[in-house]
């Protein structure tokens, strides 16, 4: 007699259960149940976004769902977490239909077969060349692009009126201004930056791997040689004379900025939040060596999971949804990241600021997206902080042993 | 709620009535529609051990507290389920992923990897054009794709190549309608997306000239697949060169010169991760450094915290200090904020340059607190004890509160001095009392990832080492490193298993001979 009440009470309350269980639009495992309990669902999609997108996505993601009557779920992350579960995740089929994501990662995705190639056709024409190049690999586009981002070289123009042709100029004109710095650019302690410090490197032609004609790069280290140990020269010499420190962080180069202790600092549009009563000027970084300082250009991007079970609402969305000017627009207010749609960029570049970080970029190389890059930003900026620290007494030998590691962790 | 269950489990194993058998039985219900409703989760997803281990669990939950005979299970039965899924199943599954080569490059089942290889290398025809398309399906519900080029529409399916349709409607550039065929609205396309993205209709009878897929049904692109995959062979042919790859030991595969195409998948691999744990010269001067000092600052960590936690349960536990309640409060305050965000703090704090302790407490002092080696260590310690000593004070206090007083007073009797009763009593006893303890936070120190991740991130690097090491890194810290959890490598989710093994086994034997120790000191009292 109890046993039934209790077998009964169990039944009842596993009925309710499920039915709020399949009620969820939670994707996944239960969305091949929804499509086939529900015939007026169009099936789901999930989209990882992070903190900065989500507002946007959701905007271009509401469009999407009125005009074809598909649920789009929008999961936010941190941006840092995404690659990896990412990674982790596609192959047990938890993973998302679409993740926003770095170029950087493409070598990574690609050798793990978590990405799924995507066909912009015409559209391609559409972006700024660049940014379809960096989600290219071995002819195959594998992301659709929304930001390019760039550093350069942002101006006080009350301390500095006019933009600096050299980095000795820049030096002088910020000595001259008389205030605490003569200019800024952030390192992370002993862990370097060689993102930050890298168009500094590239005007002493030394570039961190061969590249190709077509703007890829192959995993032979180019920043090794003559030209490598001029670079290393200088970094201990500014070390020596002050200019660089290592115990600049990123706040601290913000904050410095910001009171106006200093007319010039080197960092990207992420920034310009922080210096919004400033009168600002954005200027191509001046080089220290004979050839032009290029930085890296990073390019922000949409990647379609290669387990998608709904491959083609993923494609669907981000070719005729995520392409549109108001889409990458809006993307671009909400991340203050200069978009990659030609037509978006255009009228983003109003802002005199947005423009100058634009014409910076177009002269930037891309930042590698082989696996090999992995093993060297350890090596890398490590090296370049105890070169300017002056914790290597020798400059040349600590690059050359530099090289000869990284070589040695490329196998 | 475990309170309610203890209840009901002593009614239950009492007598059949009363209220507490009323609140067992919902609570039992409660845990079957739960399991039951997992089961039946676990079922629409198709994952079987899940299923039968949750069967299991339910089976035994019930059979536990419905029998009279199983009264000890029913206290430990919640415990035990946990333990099995929470700390059983991790190790074991760590254990199996150690024999694997789980990680960059062998991620996913050999299936997906197929999948993914095949995707990567089917290539667009070089200035195909981009073709209007409609998903269509005849008679026989077999899906076929009308294409519009150069104005003319076309149909074909996977079977046939795509012909001309003469009398086919063009409606905005993409066609409409074809006698013969049942153009799909959008609803029916999405509920068969899966047989849309896989469809290749041939544009000719050649294969050469490629195939017309999708993939958002909007527009057609003609296509040509590099590589192909034979099912029965097991071997993958690219087609431009002709080279035959196939499937090795690795889980890859591989062409007759040794060549092997990009993706490839999980296999398992014996004690090759083990080997390669120890067998990297590269690793072998740091890892002798790492583990030293690994030993040194877990520890040192229990010795500095325990050392400052009693002195100061001792001074505080004198009832002639007025206001106590406040100091201990004041004393438990960093216990209670995260390590992780107390390490930043204070790595923040010792900032050379910058940090608090340098410009304001040392007057503009420039100390290299976390960039030389010694230094560094030291931070390291210190931070440690700051983060540690408030849980030595908690579990000290208790321990000397709870000492008999008779014994004191015997030892006063004796003429024994504060230093003589300090060593022969006090000691003893609160060791007696915090011993364990002691051994669990050196297991927990030993492996403190998150305070040398977040203070130092194991620099300041070695000068001499070739690998991407420095001092202050403690052997999990290394495994973080050397597997490439950090970025810094390819990631190896097999090497870091296989390595966290080898610390799971030296932390064990440690703390296995330690409480054997214990126990001659609980003879002794």
């Amino acid at each position: 007699m109890r046993r039934s009440i209790l077998l009964a009470s169990a039944l009842a309350t596993t009925l309710a259960l499920t039915a709020c269980g399949s009620g969820e639009p939670s994707g996944d495992s239960s969305a091949d149940a929804d499509a086939s309990a529900k015939p007026s669902a169009l099936g789901s999609l999930t989209v990882w976004v992070d903190e900065t997108r989500e507002a946007a996505v959701t905007t271009a993601a509401e469009a999407y769902e009125a005009e074809s009557g598909v649920d789009v779920e929008i999961v936010q992350k941190n941006f840092e977490d995404i690659r990896a579960d990412f990674l982790a995740q596609v192959p047990t089929g938890e993973g998302p239909d679409i993740t926003v994501g770095a170029h950087d990662w493409l070598g990574e995705f690609t050798a793990n077969g978590v990405v799924a190639p995507i066909e912009l056709g015409d559209k391609a024409g559409d972006f700024i060349p660049v940014s379809v190049q960096a989600f290219t690999q071995d002819g195959q586009v594998y992301g659709l692009p929304y930001a390019i981002e760039n550093i350069a070289l942002i101006r006080n123009t009350e301390l500095a009126p006019e933009a600096p042709k050299t980095y000795d100029d820049m030096v002088a004109a910020g000595k001259k201004a008389g205030t605490k710095f003569p200019f800024l650019i952030q390192s992370d302690g002993d862990k370097g930056d060689p993102y930050t410090y890298y168009p500094f490197q590239t005007s002493f032609g030394a570039p961190v791997f061969e590249q190709n004609d077509d703007g890829s790069y192959r995993p032979e280290l180019a920043l090794g040689g003559e030209n490598g140990e001029a670079f290393a020269t200088w970094l201990g010499e500014q070390g020596d004379e002050g200019n660089l420190s290592i115990d600049i962080s990123y706040d601290i180069a913000v904050e410095a900025f910001a009171k106006g202790q200093s007319p010039f600092v080197i960092g990207g549009p992420w920034m310009l939040e922080q210096f919004k009563d400033l009168d600002l000027a954005v200027d191509p970084i001046p080089a220290p060596g004979d050839q032009p300082a290029q930085p890296f250009v990073g390019v922000q991007g949409f990647y379609v999971s290669a387990q998608s079970k709904n491959a083609l609402l993923a494609n669907d969305f981000l070719v005729n949804y995520m392409s549109t000017p108001e889409a990458q627009t809006a993307l671009f207010e909400a991340g203050g990241r200069p978009p990659a749609l030609v037509e978006a960029a255009d009228a983003a570049s109003e802002d005199p600021l947005v423009a100058g970080f634009r014409e910076v970029g177009a002269s930037a190389v891309p930042m590698p997206s082989i696996p090999e890059m992995g093993s060297v930003w350890s090596f890398w900026g490590v090296t370049e902080a105890s070169i300017i620290s002056g914790k290597a007494d020798d400059p040349v030998k600590a690059w050359n042993k530099m090289v000869s590691d990284i070589e040695g962790a490329l196998g | 709620m475990s309170r309610a269950r203890y209840k009901g489990a002593e009614a239950g194993s009492g007598t059949f009535s009363g209220a507490g058998f009323a609140v067992k039985l919902v609570l039992i219900a409660l845990v079957d529609a739960l399991g039951v409703f997992g089961v039946l989760a676990a079922w629409r997803a198709g994952s079987w051990g899940i299923l039968a281990a949750m069967v299991a669990l339910l089976v035994a939950a019930n059979w536990v507290y419905f029998t009279k005979r199983a009264l000890p299970l029913k206290y430990i039965l919640p415990g035990l389920a946990f333990l099995l899924v929470y700390q059983v199943y991790v190790v074991g599954y760590t254990g199996y992923v150690a024999f694997t080569n789980y990680g960059d490059g062998h991620n996913s089942t050999k299936e997906q990897a197929v999948d993914a290889l095949l995707v990567q290398n089917e290539r667009r025809v070089e200035g195909s054009p981009a073709l209007p398309l409609t998903v269509v399906e005849d008679g026989d519900g077999e899906l076929g794709f009308a294409v519009v080029e150069d104005g003319a529409a076309e149909v074909g399916t996977a079977e046939e190549p795509l012909v001309a349709a003469p009398d086919a409607t063009i409606d905005a550039g993409a066609v409409t309608e074809v006698p013969g065929w049942t153009v799909l609205d959008r609803a029916t396309v999405l509920q068969r997306q899966d047989e849309v993205t896989t469809l290749r209709v041939p544009v000719s009878d050649d294969a050469a000239d490629g195939s017309v897929r999708t993939q958002d049904a909007r527009t057609g692109y003609v296509f040509q697949p590099v590589l192909e995959y034979d099912e029965a062979a097991d071997t993958m042919t690219d087609t431009s060169t002709g080279v035959v790859y196939t499937p090795n030991d690795d889980g890859q595969f591989e062409s007759a010169d040794g060549e092997t195409l990009p993706v490839g998948w999980r296999v398992t691999v014996g004690f090759e991760n083990f080997a390669t744990a120890f067998g990297d010269e590269r690793y072998a001067g740091p890892f002798v450094k790492i583990l030293l000092w690994t030993f040194a600052f877990a520890v040192l960590s229990v010795v500095t915290t325990f050392a400052l936690g009693m002195f100061l349960a001792m001074v505080f536990n004198d009832p002639r200090l007025r206001g106590r309640k406040v100091y201990r409060t004041l004393m438990i305050l960093p216990y209670a904020m995260p390590g992780f965000l107390a390490a930043l703090l204070w790595s923040g704090m010792l900032n050379k340059s910058f940090g608090v302790i340098n410009q304001v407490l040392l007057g503009g002092a420039a100390i290299p607190w976390l960039t030389d080696p010694w230094l560094a260590k030291l931070s390291v310690l210190g931070v440690n004890l700051w983060l540690g000593f408030p849980y030595m004070f908690l579990i000290c206090t208790g321990a000397l509160q709870s000492l008999p007083g008779d014994v004191y007073e015997a030892a006063r009797i004796d003429g024994a001095g504060k230093w003589r009763t300090w060593r022969s009593i006090t000691m003893p006893l609160l060791l007696v009392a915090t011993a364990p303890l002691l051994i669990s936070s050196f297991a927990f120190n030993f492996n403190n990832f998150t305070l040398i991740k977040m203070l130092t991130g194991g620099g300041p690097r070695f000068d001499d080492a070739s690998v991407p090491l420095g001092h202050t890194d403690i052997l999990i810290s290394m495994v973080y490193n050397v597997s490439g959890l950090d970025g810094s490598a390819p990631r190896d989710y097999g090497l870091a298993s296989a390595l966290s093994i080898v610390i799971f086994v030296v932390v064990g034997v440690i703390s296995a001979i330690a409480f054997r120790q214990t126990r001659k000191l609980e003879e002794l009292s």
